[in-house]
């Protein structure tokens, strides 16, 4: 029994590892240009891949550049980090709801890797999901996104100009290949969540920092959406 | 290293990590209304479709050239391709349309 849970475990990080393979793929070209940024602001290679080991957060990495070389103070820096990243707050709880049940060490161990990319990644998998999964996938995105800052602090352009240029739909493709499946499942809800999330999201990002808005976007859609289901319901009584 | 530079490192990972642990630390969802058990588990669907749009109308000069990379991942997507092949695949139609054009 417990050789079979084992061995159901291990499989389960193996599986994680391989499904983070396309957010690595992804973080790529994000990750080289960020290094590239980096250096050209003035940061030492110990400095941008400390960043991206420590953080490990693209969009507050990338403010945080732009926040240095206008010659913003360190305090300001971590609030707009803590603005920008406080949406996985809602993400991390939408997680802890589809997650078995593991001890707290192992749940602050793989809630580290919690990005917008790794929290998609796990959570279109139908629960429990395990949490050695959601340590694959994280490691992988993890390993791409240190290794290439420091590529990228070296050589900048890798890649070819055209591909490199292409790249900047990698992330997104990423998106849409998650939603597709449930698309095709479920049908009608995860459209019209979608497009709700999307939708209030464009509005919102009108007057909002980007982190707030993918919040704020959020919760009106789940809001809306039970609001309008529950109405349905009742007409249909 | 500047010292004023590591610990603002430090503290932009704290304020990282923390909300990203806090629900897998102190929630216990499970004596949680149904309701809101139901809207936090429709928070994927939401969250990607603000994740996609507008971003992927913004991420390049002409708002056209993602919306239809955005076309191509849905396609290949639906599929059934793994999510690696969705990626590569969408890369690779939209660097040759570039060098087409």
């Amino acid at each position: 029994m417990e050789t079979a849970a084992y061995i159901e475990k291990d499989d389960s990080l193996r599986r994680g590892l391989t499904a983070g393979l396309s957010i690595a793929f992804g973080y790529m070209p994000v990750a080289i240009t960020f290094g590239l940024l980096a250096g050209s602001t003035g940061l030492t290679v110990f400095e941008a891949v400390l960043m991206s080991m420590l953080v490990f957060a693209g969009a507050a990495q990338y403010m945080a550049l732009s926040m240095i070389a206008i010659g913003a103070g360190a305090l300001e820096i971590v609030l707009a980090t803590f603005i920008v990243n406080f949406r996985h707050l809602l993400m991390s709880a939408s997680i802890n709801e589809r997650a078995e049940p593991t001890s707290k060490k192992f749940r602050s161990l793989f809630g580290f890797f919690l990005t917008d990319e790794v929290f998609a990644v796990s959570s279109v998998k139908q629960p429990p999901v395990s949490g050695s999964y959601i340590l694959g996938v994280g490691l992988s995105a993890y390993s791409s996104w240190v290794g290439f800052t420091a590529a990228g602090y070296f050589t900048g352009a890798l890649l070819p100009a055209v591909l490199q240029e292409s790249m900047g739909i990698a992330l997104y493709a990423l998106f849409i290949a998650l939603l597709v499946p449930s698309v095709k499942e479920e049908g009608r809800p995860v459209i019209i969540l979608a497009l709700m999330g999307g939708g209030f999201h464009w509005i919102y990002q009108l007057f909002m920092e980007t982190g707030w808005a993918i919040m704020s976007a959020t919760i009106t859609a789940v809001i809306l959406y039970e609001l309008l289901d529950v109405k349905r319901r009742k007409d249909h009584e | 290293m500047n010292e004023t530079m590591l610990w603002m490192i430090v503290g932009m990972a704290v304020v990282t990590y923390v909300p990203r642990i806090l629900p897998l630390l102190v929630l216990s969802t499970e004596n949680w209304p149904p309701w809101l058990r139901r809207m936090l588990s429709r928070v994927p669907y939401a969250v990607l479709g603000a994740l996609i749009f507008p971003g992927i109308i913004y991420a390049y000069d002409a708002i056209w050239y993602g919306l239809l990379g955005g076309a191509a991942a849905f396609f290949i997507a639906y599929t059934g391709a793994p999510l690696i092949a969705v990626v590569a695949g969408t890369i690779f139609i939209l660097t040759g349309i570039n060098l087409l054009m």
